[in-house]
């Protein structure tokens, strides 16, 4: 290997599923579950309620394992096709490369189930041929050049997060594919504090970039789920969406200035005027374009200081549709904290399930009580009632303040305050909930999840339809055993929300599970269109979602996009199909 | 129940249940008291009468068309929404556990001086009781008796299944005292004439959207609209389905659940009075005094009847391709808009599948088949020399194994000799036939002693009540028989044994008689298939790829299905005859129309100059009048002048002249307009 920096990667992270490989859940001896490693809060803790959950809610039994292959097997990667003239000039510029079968298979994919899925049964389909690793700008303009000139096929690569089949080889491509992976272009160039913007090379991953920007006392607040592994250009050319977009804003509010070199050369703006009336923003072609378009390279961000203050909270409501509606009050008022989230009763009691192991009798008592509260005093019925986990943040006093504003509304629709650990456990759920799937997949269950945005007066609809589709697709299908099909709420907007879906089934007895879970995805997707929700709030389109968007942005939206791919990408050097 | 008894029945694997016999041995009381305590809906909580009339009066929708309102009648908004308040007074139900049980403790004491048993599909009710745990629920029954009113609600509380809200007609609500018992019952009111009234057809169907949308308890309603006087399917009516089906375009609600039900009955209560309605008696108004009066009618048997409940469909499935839902997406949820031409089409489809499904759920009763056989006798025959029992009771088995063969449920009773079932049906309908040394005579009712002489035209009313009578049993087998007997039909007029030809003649039939008899849109090709192998199944025609060729052994069949649709043929027939006769008329209105085709078939039938007279006794009918008027708008020979107030018609003889040689096959088929959806 040519350089460290991908060694590392290879070493820390697991090849055939989510996160660092030091950090998964198994069923240990006793058949408790407990969370390895010691980068996480849950880490190290034996969680004693999640096996009963697991196999009450999906039938699933500790005997019946599925493991995954536990290496990979280099022979099963393709032999690379390579453009003997493109590596000779890449070799003479300088830039490390590789085309071993483990960096190859690598960035070959991203994090759908079908990719882990195969993955995890040692399949490597179609992967790059070669992967590179430019360090700034300029080696990336130089390698766009070179890929012209000898027309191979480039694939940007960040964090390798996606969960739209971006990432995917086209199967169709015959010319040599090479991943051009940004992980060495990771430096905050520079921070200008009068105008409080940060330069910052693309390929920063989302940790790094906080933690950066937190030891000279500033943050971004951009936090996706994914942030630990995903990176800023992957995040301008999906349209990422942060936790804390109440307070920081989405990715296209916080961008400031945007480099990209494409085929025809590098765009970018001339100043960094906070706002321009000079035609259509060209930041939006480059916004969600996929890595159709070019590599960003280069972006100015809005930093804020650091909160001085932060704090979680959560709310219990009797029901869901008292929960949407609070939240819905919460976004007419606008006054949502810097994250709002509700989860539905399969979630509630999911996140009941991960409760670690209690160290006190005292706290096992209190619990107790709580519950009794809540569901005999408040008359709350377990099966029906969910939870709002909240985060504030800013200046202590006027976190206090909002704070009770907040639960004032929530009171208003019969919502209990249910304390900050609630609230903070919501979210850390949030960052092992991929680590969980991992587990699941070695017994028999699969899951994924997927996203919408819908107009308020459609949020409950666009839940209830959604989730009973997947019940009845997976019956539908010969799924043997009930599934779960749940969601969450997860952002509030003027005009609507953000919802969250999460599907997982025990897929014993079924010959084809991933076409099965593919069918029910597409079901779903359907669904949601159907009901007035929107193709994708976050995600993105990728190959996965591809044949909806014509339905999506009308004929005429797509020739528009169509005509720029073909302006600035004739030779289709961007390759990966995505989009359209 | 022995399996082969049950084959004989029709009736294949349905465990039927008598209900009325744990009535008769249990006290009605306990009954009426009994823990009520159906499984809940898991779509929500329930929702209290008064919660569902303040969410209504409280919704957007109701607000905008208010708005609305109030701008284009100049009066203000506070005023439209009294307005409002007091439409949903009159209309809303207010079910009331109690007055469930005073209801069925009356019920009980009514229908066992009725009927002698009320059979009930067991797995029917399961599956339902099923069905309402999941979805909104829709029971849609056919319509025959008013007693198919609370039948249902009676049977769903005997079952632990919520009861359901009920769509009734206004008048009902006028009736002292019993309006306010079925209010409580579970009933809503809906006026009978709404025209282009905006705000009672807001009220009404925010109303109906919202009951589906809590979907805890079931909404029965009547898809044909009205009871039907002839025992025949009545076309769907489409408005009251629309508002049902809404919530489920909106998504709104996942799915929503239909349930046909067919109540079949041995005899019906009203029998004599469709009969005298249909020959222009007017129906006398719903009054609670005249409920007392009729109450002599608890007198008589009725026999028995049937209820099935027919396998829940869901509107989802049903719907796939056929629907676009995002249809509503750039607009608000509560934004009244008209539905899509594609949604009225998918509606106008489910009505008539509901529709289609009730007739194949209906029991037919032995005393049906003999109708059918009684009816193609000449009626001064009947009326005079009678008819050889024996005669009847051996073509009555014969026809009882062709319908077995189309597939029909049959409702005869396996323990009884053959013949005792034939003799009980024809003392329960006495009203009608009745049975003299070995021979079938018509009834005629007696002329009163204080009349020395009848005129010639009451003579010809004392026949008709009966033959209408007969005639509307016949018509409860004719749901089995159509196809086939269209088919018949064709093969008799067209004198062709090309299947092509055959079909085009037989998608004609289908067109003219769309009123006649329900069929399903976009269907045409699997009903003429279906008819093929009905004929091809009791060995009257042999079928290959290119013919439909009629066996020399079996023409009894072709001969009995071809009579048993002559009287509509002879009926349209005479019809459109007296509309083309008149010289010098060209418009009219629909009471001068019924009147003169009132006048021509009296004429005739006194002239004895018609072949067959007691065919024409049914174009005495009103029903098949209007019928034909329909007809022949649809088919574009008349046309609706909207001039004034009364509906005038203007005809194009030439036009109706075109379908009357079509119909005595005059015209080759291969002329006929090619059906629509030709798939052969």
């Amino acid at each position: 290997c040519v350089i460290c920096g991908n060694a590392w990667r290879h070493e820390v992270m697991k090849w055939n599923g989510w996160g660092y490989s030091d950090s998964r859940f198994l069923f240990n001896k006793k058949g408790q579950a407990e969370f390895t490693g010691k980068r996480y809060k849950l880490s190290g803790m034996i969680l004693p309620a999640l096996k009963d959950w697991f196999e009450g809610t999906f039938g699933a039994s500790l005997q019946h394992k599925s493991p995954a292959t536990p290496l990979l097997n280099t022979s099963a990667v393709q032999a690379p096709t390579l453009n003997q003239d493109f590596v000779e000039e890449l070799k003479s510029i300088g830039v490390p490369f590789s085309h071993e079968a483990e960096d190859r298979a690598f960035r070959g994919h991203g994090h759908c189930l079908h990719e882990i899925f195969a993955l995890r049964e040692g399949k490597i389909g179609r992967v790059p041929d070669m992967v590179v690793w430019p360090n700034c700008h300029n080696d990336v303009e130089k390698i766009v050049a070179l890929a012209c000139k000898h027309n191979v096929c480039l694939i940007p690569y960040g964090g390798g997060t996606s969960v739209s089949s971006a990432l995917e080889c086209p199967p169709e491509e015959t010319r040599s594919i090479v991943s051009l992976d940004t992980s060495q272009m990771n430096r905050i160039l520079w921070i200008d504090e009068k105008n409080l913007t940060a330069h910052v090379e693309a390929g920063i991953i989302g940790q790094d970039l906080e933690r950066l920007l937190n030891e000279s006392g500033y943050c971004t607040g951009h936090e996706p789920d994914s942030m630990e592994f995903s990176s800023l250009g992957g995040w301008v050319s999906t349209r990422a969406s942060g936790m804390k977009k109440n307070i920081y804003g989405n990715i296209e509010d916080l961008v400031v200035h945007i480099k990209m070199v494409t085929p025809q050369g590098v765009i970018e703006k001339s100043c960094q005027g906070p706002r321009m009336s000079t035609g259509p923003d060209i930041h939006h072609f480059i916004l969600g374009s996929e890595g159709t378009l070019g590599v960003v390279t280069e972006v100015t961000m809005k930093i804020r200081p650091v909160p001085e203050y932060q704090k979680y909270g959560s709310v219990v409501f009797p029901n869901f549709e008292q929960g949407v509606a609070c939240l819905r009050e919460v976004a007419k008022q606008r006054c949502a904290p810097a994250s709002i989230r509700l989860m539905d009763n399969e979630q509630f009691m999911f996140g009941h399930a991960l409760k670690p192991q209690v160290s006190s009798i005292f706290t096992s008592f209190l619990d107790g009580l709580k519950k009794f509260y809540i569901t005999k005093f408040k008359g709350f019925d377990p099966s029906r009632l969910c939870v709002a986990t909240l985060l504030f943040e800013g200046n202590r006093e006027k976190v206090l303040q909002h704070e009770k504003q907040v639960y004032d509304i929530a009171a208003k629709f019969g919502g209990l305050a249910a304390g900050e650990d609630n609230g903070q456990r919501g979210y850390m759920l949030t960052f092992v909930i991929a680590y969980l799937r991992d587990l699941g997949m070695d017994y028999y269950v699969i899951a994924e999840s997927f996203e919408t945005s819908v107009p308020w007066d459609r949020v409950l609809d666009v839940c209830r339809n959604v989730k009973a589709r997947v019940v009845r697709e997976c019956k539908d299908k010969g799924v043997q055993f009930s599934p779960l099909s749940s969601c969450r709420v997860t952002q509030t907007y003027d005009a609507g929300a953000c919802v969250y879906f999460y599907f997982a089934f025990n897929y014993r007895g079924l010959s084809d599970p991933v076409h099965v879970y593919e069918q029910v995805e597409h079901a779903a997707r359907e669904e949601i269109l159907a009901n007035g929700g929107s193709l994708s709030h976050h995600h993105g389109v990728g190959k996965l979602r591809k044949e909806w968007m014509r339905e999506t942005v009308s004929e005429v939206g797509v020739g528009m996009l169509q005509s720029v791919k073909d302006y600035v990408d004739p030779k289709n050097i961007f390759g990966n199909r995505n989009l359209l | 129940m022995k399996a082969s008894d049950r084959d004989l029945r029709g009736m294949k694997d349905d465990e039927f249940v008598d209900i009325l016999e744990e009535r008769r041995c249990s006290s009605d009381l306990g009954h009426a008291f009994r823990t009520f305590n159906p499984q809940p809906y898991k779509g929500g909580p329930p929702c209290s009468a008064a919660d569902l009339n303040k969410a209504l009066l409280d919704s957007h929708f109701l607000h905008r068309v208010v708005k609305e309102v109030a701008m284009e009648t100049g009066s203000s908004q506070e005023k439209v929404m009294e307005e409002a308040g007091e439409i949903l007074v009159e209309m809303s139900h207010n079910l009331h556990l109690p007055f469930i049980r005073l209801m069925g403790y009356t019920f009980s004491k009514v229908i066992k001086r009725l009927f002698t048993s009320i059979f009930v599909n067991m797995d029917g009710l399961n599956t339902l009781q099923q069905a309402v745990q999941e979805n909104p629920v829709i029971l849609m029954p056919n319509h025959r008796s008013y007693v198919d009113f609370l039948i249902i609600s009676y049977i769903l509380f005997t079952y632990d299944i919520p009861v359901p809200v009920i769509a009734a007609g206004v008048p009902l609500a006028e009736m002292k005292i019993v309006g306010e018992i079925l209010r409580r019952s579970g009933a809503f009111f809906i006026r009978r004439s709404i025209g282009s009234d905006k705000l009672y057809w807001a009220v009404l169907s925010e109303y109906v959207r919202g009951i589906v949308r809590h979907g805890f308890a079931p909404v029965e309603f009547y898809v044909e609209g009205l009871r039907s006087r002839t025992l025949k399917s009545l076309t769907p009516k489409l408005g009251m389905m629309q508002m049902v089906l809404e919530p489920y375009f909106k998504g709104e609600v996942f799915d929503i659940t239909l349930v046909p039900i067919s109540i079949s009955y041995d005899r019906v209560l009203e029998e004599s009075l469709l009969a005298r309605e249909l020959l222009g008696v007017p129906k006398p108004k719903e009054s609670t005094a005249g409920l007392l009066k009729a109450s002599r009618v608890l007198q008589e048997d009725y026999g028995s009847m049937q209820v099935n409940f027919g396998q829940p469909l869901s509107v989802r499935k049903l719907c796939e391709g056929k629907i676009n839902r995002s249809y509503y997406n750039l607009v608000p949820r509560d934004l009244p808009m008209k539905p899509s031409a594609e949604a009225l089409a998918c509606v106008s489809w489910l009505a008539h599948v509901v529709v289609g499904l009730q007739e194949r759920g209906s029991l037919i009763s032995p005393w049906s088949l003999m109708a059918c056989l009684l009816i193609q006798e000449p009626t001064t025959v009947l009326a005079e020399q009678g008819l050889l029992w024996d005669d009847l009771t051996e073509k009555t088995l014969w026809l009882r194994k062709m319908v077995l063969d189309f597939g029909a449920r049959l409702n005869w009773p396996g323990e009884a000799p053959n013949s005792a079932v034939m003799s009980s049906a024809i003392s329960l309908h006495r009203s009608i036939v009745y049975l003299k040394a070995g021979r079938v005579y018509l009834t005629q009712e007696e002329v009163p002693l204080r009349r020395h002489r009848i005129s010639p035209e009451e003579g010809v009313f004392r026949t008709a009540v009966p033959v209408l009578m007969l005639a509307a049993y016949r018509n409860q087998s004719l749901h089995a028989l159509v196809r086939p007997a269209m088919l018949a039909m064709s093969i008799c007029i067209t004198r062709s044994t090309q299947r092509d030809e055959l079909f085009r003649f037989f998608c004609f039939l289908q067109e003219v008689f769309a009123n006649e008899f329900i069929f399903i849109p976009g269907n045409l090709s699997q009903d003429f298939e279906e008819a093929c192998l009905c004929l091809n199944s009791c060995g009257a025609v042999y079928i290959s790829e290119q013919e439909v060729r009629v066996s020399e052994q079996s023409s009894e069949v072709i001969t009995f299905l071809q009579k048993l649709l002559q009287p509509f043929i002879d009926s349209y027939q005479l019809i459109f005859r007296c509309v083309c006769e008149e010289e010098q008329v060209q418009v009219f209105t629909e009471k001068q129309f019924l009147a003169a085709v009132r006048a021509l078939a009296l004429k005739l039938i006194l002239s004895g100059e018609t072949e067959s007279e007691l065919h024409t006794y049914e174009t005495l009918s009103s029903d098949t009048q209007k019928n034909v008027l329909s007809a022949l708008c649809r088919l574009e020979a008349v046309a609706k002048l909207r001039t004034s107030e009364i509906n005038e018609f203007k005809v194009n003889k030439a036009a109706v002249r075109r379908i009357t040689d079509a119909l005595c096959g005059k015209i080759p088929p291969q002329m006929l307009q090619a059906p629509p959806d030709a798939r052969l």
